[in-house]
């Protein structure tokens, strides 16, 4: 059992794997997020669910972090944001197809996370936090310094470009699938880790770091892979918004960025496989529907990390999950 | 009635993405005589009193004033709020024109969203009319078919403070320069003017963008021993340095200050004790003439408090919403929702006139050209009552204030 | 003229003391937090809300009651202090037992909130305020115009860190509250009501943020978000001061000020930046902070 206090959802006894490493809750759950993902592009606006699906990878990729190292990240945004910018880059003036431009994204989310997590894995709680605040502060000032960024202007009419030079991607729908795929994967692949033998050491230094490293393992080259890991994931989302939206500009890399994919996670429920993804559509469907109450989104966005705290410490899948007495 | 439908469309909207209600989200229904107009700026962050529900409150007036609903049009307003998020206002746009049938976006401050918005205007062929963005880049290198860019740009601010100023003796200049590409933008312009009349610019600071304390910053103007010191910032940027220009004394001590981009409301926040003598240039005061005292009659009292003084980007959205009804109601609404473009073309054959705004007109480039002013900020002694807060220095006519065509090197006029 | 590295030395005074002006509210909005966090193990996101209360409520009491700066001086402190106590009572005390990022979270979220609200309420552009008549003026030293009002400023500062840190370290209650962050049960059990002394500790760091915000409201802008604006550099100073350490706190504040000031010198598009380089700089050397004991 992890601690009362600590970052962890309630964990409950070893179930058998069902299918692809899920229980049979979780593969039930996955059946109806794909089945969501498959049918909702006819009835709701497609770009929506494009930044609903990039923003849930990229809690996907902070969750990887929180949820089974216990690490909070508080400069998450450097990656999600450099990646945004890189991929833009590479699409709009080095020409590059939008696949080519999105994995340039992941790599340099995953060396910017080289970089930093070298650095932040020697320390634990708050000033892990504070250190990777203090980086992503750096890359938010190197994005406003270097010219290719544009400024506050940011880089405009990145072009969606052909899939591997023979799909249009123009229009919503081609767009749309590619984005879902590549969500799906991104989704998988942090399952996939988080079930691995390496993710079960992930989850040991988690619930006790001295005790794993007495076991043997080298517990800073764990986490600085996971940490690699996750930024990668995060440049994979943040080229994949650029590429989405034709923009990418600095509210990606700003620490309020930072703060908000605290928020998606915290809502969905940390630690849980399907808590980012439900944090990402809460939040968002409010950015998107709560614009007509002008200011009142603040206090609204306030209120609710204020009753998630006091009263769901889950988030809403882990209630959900606590409540049927699964695992989510 | 607006209100009313402005409601249901957005409850509609809610709907629909709550419980899929609609079988299809490409299509909604839509009365053959009604345009909608997409108001998209700041509700809620910094901008919120410069533009935010003032501007909604002034295209309300113009649709009453323009008198189309009479003639048979019926106008939906939409609102949203941006949060000055490129991304948010981007699927906004899209959304509204994609699902809402929406047909002109309106206002858009922040230039980042504005030209994202854009963007996606002239991929849908609708209309953009911007009133709020600074970048002389909207009618510039991404220059716009089914843009118009009606209130001001930082080539215009420039050119108006810097040129105008120096006139007046202030010639030599230290810049306080926000680090970012508008305040860059806004440095390099003025300091072209500031040459070209004659007067020389000393030195420039960079200052990282926000800032709370500039004490630093104008100790170092203050050692270059400039006349002038020019504020390359805006919103709270400016009002911190101005605050604390005074309380150094620099004012006192003959500098003269230039805001390069500041509104009435930021003058509002300072007080007259702290902002008199300081420059700015402007394109509307409430209290510049009987049509500006007119319009503001009309519309203070559904202006945030009932009291907010509207600002040049509040009036521009008044004006453009008033050119553009008149152009529907000409065109009839099924012509004018057909194509942006024409719709857009017809606006720039007309010229442009109303209360607010004065008479101007729109270039094929898409910048609408009026005259400049460049304003003084009264001492407390001198102002009359709540709101007197400006004297008119000097007018620059429409055809010089803003950036010629040939030097913009907008792409579609070429082709 | 003499210069340093190519700067006159004038200026490179002036800067110097004007960082050191800025890092007395740098010191005052750390020690608020240093103390909240020493005593109660919360990481207390709003401060920079209670901050920008404290100006807002100077505001309001000159402009609804009549009352200027110098009865704002001490009765912004005691109302904002008040509010904090509610919220110590009815949401942070819940939070004491578990991790204290649910406390970082839960504070994050009352920020919000309550810079929405005063949104709604002012709008954005700020509202103004004057120094007050008797601060007024500015002295000349010479190389530059110091403003009466900014050596006030740092004169109180000072006194203000002297006086908690006092009361902290020499005095019998200060003694019991370093008592019970060590061992809350036994301080109890000596019939010490500790509950009661947490709250007040939180009400009295957040009095300390809004006082900081009263010494603000003349110089800086009065608007929602003046707080949120520093929020994130007063952290990097308890963070390299050391969590929790009072001494360190007040010290690195005044010297990150100081630092900052010479960046504006020398490369001033960094000067917002610089702390974070300091930051990453001790952290990796002393994981506790300068004075904190790990």
């Amino acid at each position: 059992m992890a601690a009362p206090g600590g970052f962890s959802g309630t964990d409950f006894k070893q179930e058998e794997a069902f299918f692809l490493g899920f229980t049979r809750a979780q593969f039930l759950a996955f059946i109806a997020m794909v089945a969501f993902i498959v049918i909702s592009p006819f009835f709701l606006y497609p770009v929506f669910l494009m930044k609903l699906l990039c923003f849930a990878l990229f809690a996907c990729a902070f969750n990887l972090l929180i949820g089974y190292v216990g690490l909070l990240s508080f400069g998450h945004a450097a990656y999600f944001g450099m990646g945004g910018y890189l991929a833009g880059h590479a699409a709009k003036v080095w020409g590059f197809t939008p696949e080519v431009a999105i994995l340039i994204g992941g790599a340099v989310g995953a060396v910017l996370g080289l970089a930093i997590g070298w650095i932040a894995i020697r320390r634990q709680g708050i000033y892990f936090a504070m250190i990777t605040l203090a980086f992503a502060q750096m890359v938010y000032f190197f994005a406003v310094q270097a010219p290719f960024t544009g400024g506050e202007d940011g880089i405009q009419s990145i072009p969606r470009g052909k899939f591997l030079g023979i799909v249009d991607l123009s229009s919503d729908m081609a767009m749309y699938w590619m984005t879902a795929a590549i969500f799906l994967i991104g989704f998988l692949l942090v399952h996939r880790i988080v079930h691995s033998p390496f993710g079960m050491v992930l989850k040991s230094i988690r619930e006790n770091e001295p005790r794993a490293t007495s076991l043997g393992y080298r517990t800073d080259d764990y986490k600085l892979l996971a940490f690699v890991l996750s930024a990668g994931l995060a440049g994979v989302a943040g080229g994949l918004k650029s590429i989405v939206f034709g923009i990418a500009t600095l509210t990606d890399v700003f620490w309020t960025m930072s703060g908000e994919v605290v928020l998606m996670s915290l809502v969905g429920g940390l630690g849980t496989i399907f808590g980012p993804v439900v944090g990402a559509a809460v939040i968002i469907t409010m950015q998107n529907y709560l614009a007509e109450f002008g200011a009142w989104v603040t206090v609204i966005q306030g209120a609710i990390f204020v009753l998630c705290v006091l009263a769901f410490r889950r988030g809403v899948v882990g209630e959900i999950g606590n409540w049927l007495r699964v695992r989510l | 009635m607006t209100e009313i439908n402005r409601r249901s469309l957005m409850t509609g909207a809610a709907a629909t993405a709550a419980f899929g209600a609609l079988p299809a989200w490409q299509a909604r229904a839509q009365a053959a005589n009604t345009v909608r107009i997409g108001v998209l700026n700041d509700q809620s962050g910094l901008y919120r009193d410069v533009n935010g529900p003032g501007s909604v409150a002034c295209v309300r007036q113009a649709i009453q004033d323009s008198g189309v609903v009479a003639r048979g049009v019926n106008v939906e307003v939409v609102v949203g709020d941006h949060q000055n998020r490129p991304d948010v206002g981007a699927t906004l746009t899209r959304q509204w024109i994609d699902r809402d049938n929406v047909d002109v976006i309106l206002d858009v401050p922040t230039s980042s969203v504005a030209l994202a918005v854009n963007t996606i205007v002239r991929e849908r062929n609708k209309i953009f009319l911007n009133s709020s963005a600074a970048t002389s880049d909207l009618t510039g290198a991404q220059c716009s078919p089914n843009t118009i860019h009606w209130t001001y740009d930082t080539f215009m601010l420039a050119k108006s403070t810097g040129g105008a100023l120096v006139r007046a003796g202030g010639d030599t200049w230290f810049f306080l320069t926000a680090d970012y590409a508008f305040g860059h933008a806004l440095e390099r312009d003025t300091g072209n003017f500031v040459r070209a009349a004659g007067g020389r610019v000393v030195g420039a600071v960079r200052t990282p963008f926000p800032g709370t304390d500039f004490s630093g910053f104008l100790v170092q103007a203050q050692a270059s021993r400039a006349k002038v010191i020019g504020l390359a910032n805006a919103g709270g940027d400016t009002i911190n340095s101005i605050k604390q220009a005074a309380e150094f004394g620099l004012t006192r001590r003959g500098t003269k200050l230039a805001a390069l981009l500041m509104f009435i409301s930021d003058v509002h926040s300072l007080g007259l004790e702290t902002a008199q003598g300081l420059v700015c240039t402007e394109t509307f005061y409430w209290d510049l003439n009987d049509r500006t005292r007119a319009f503001t009659r009309r519309v203070l009292p559904n202006m945030p408090g009932g009291s907010l003084r509207p600002g040049m980007g509040q009036a521009g959205c008044y004006s453009a919403v008033m050119h553009y009804l008149k152009t529907v109601a000409e065109m009839g609404v099924p012509a004018a929702r057909a194509s942006g473009v024409e719709t857009v073309n017809r606006m720039k054959a007309a010229p442009t006139d109303d209360d607010a705004m004065g008479q101007g007109r729109i270039r094929p480039d898409g910048r609408r050209i009026q005259p400049s002013y460049l304003f003084e900020v009264k001492s407390p002694r001198e102002s009359r009552g709540p709101w007197d807060y400006y004297k008119l220095l000097q007018t620059t006519p429409a055809e010089e204030a803003f950036r010629p065509i040939a030097e913009g090197g907008c792409a579609f006029l070429r082709t | 003229m003499e210069e340093i590295f190519g700067i006159p030395t004038p200026l490179l005074f002036g800067q110097l003391l004007l960082g050191l002006i800025n890092g007395a509210f740098y010191a005052l909005l750390s020690l608020g937090l240093a103390v909240i966090f020493g005593m109660l193990n919360v990481i207390n996101f709003t401060h920079g809300a209670q901050f920008m209360m404290g100006a807002f409520v100077a505001w309001m009491l000159l402009n609804y009651l009549g009352i200027g700066y110098w009865g704002a001086l001490i009765l912004a402190p005691l109302i904002v202090g008040f509010t904090g106590v509610i919220l110590e009572r009815t949401m942070i005390a819940r939070l004491y037992k578990l991790d204290h990022l649910y406390g970082l979270l839960l504070t994050f979220g009352v920020g919000l909130i309550i810079e929405g609200l005063f949104r709604n309420e002012f709008g954005s552009s700020g509202l103004p305020y004057r120094i007050p008549p008797e601060l007024a003026g500015a002295w000349d030293l010479g190389f530059m115009f110091m403003p009466i009002y900014r050596g006030w400023v740092v004169v109180v500062a000072i006194v203000m860190c002297l006086a908690t840190w006092l009361v902290i370290e020499k005095t019998k209650i200060g003694s019991y509250l370093r008592a019970a962050t060590e061992n809350p049960a036994l301080v109890q059990a000596f019939g010490i009501n500790v509950p009661r002394m947490m709250t007040l500790t939180y009400g009295a760091g957040v009095a300390l943020a809004a006082f900081a915000g009263v010494l603000a409201a003349p110089i800086y802008s009065v608007n929602p978000q003046m707080g949120s604006n520093l929020i994130i550099i007063v952290f990097a100073v308890v963070v390299i001061g050391g969590m929790g350490s009072i001494l360190g706190s007040v010290i690195t504040g005044f010297g990150l000020g100081v630092v900052e000031g010479l960046t504006k010198v020398f490369y001033p598009e960094a000067s917002s930046t610089v702390i974070f380089v300091v930051m990453a700089i001790v952290l990796l050397a002393r994981p506790a902070g300068l004075f904190g004991r790990s």
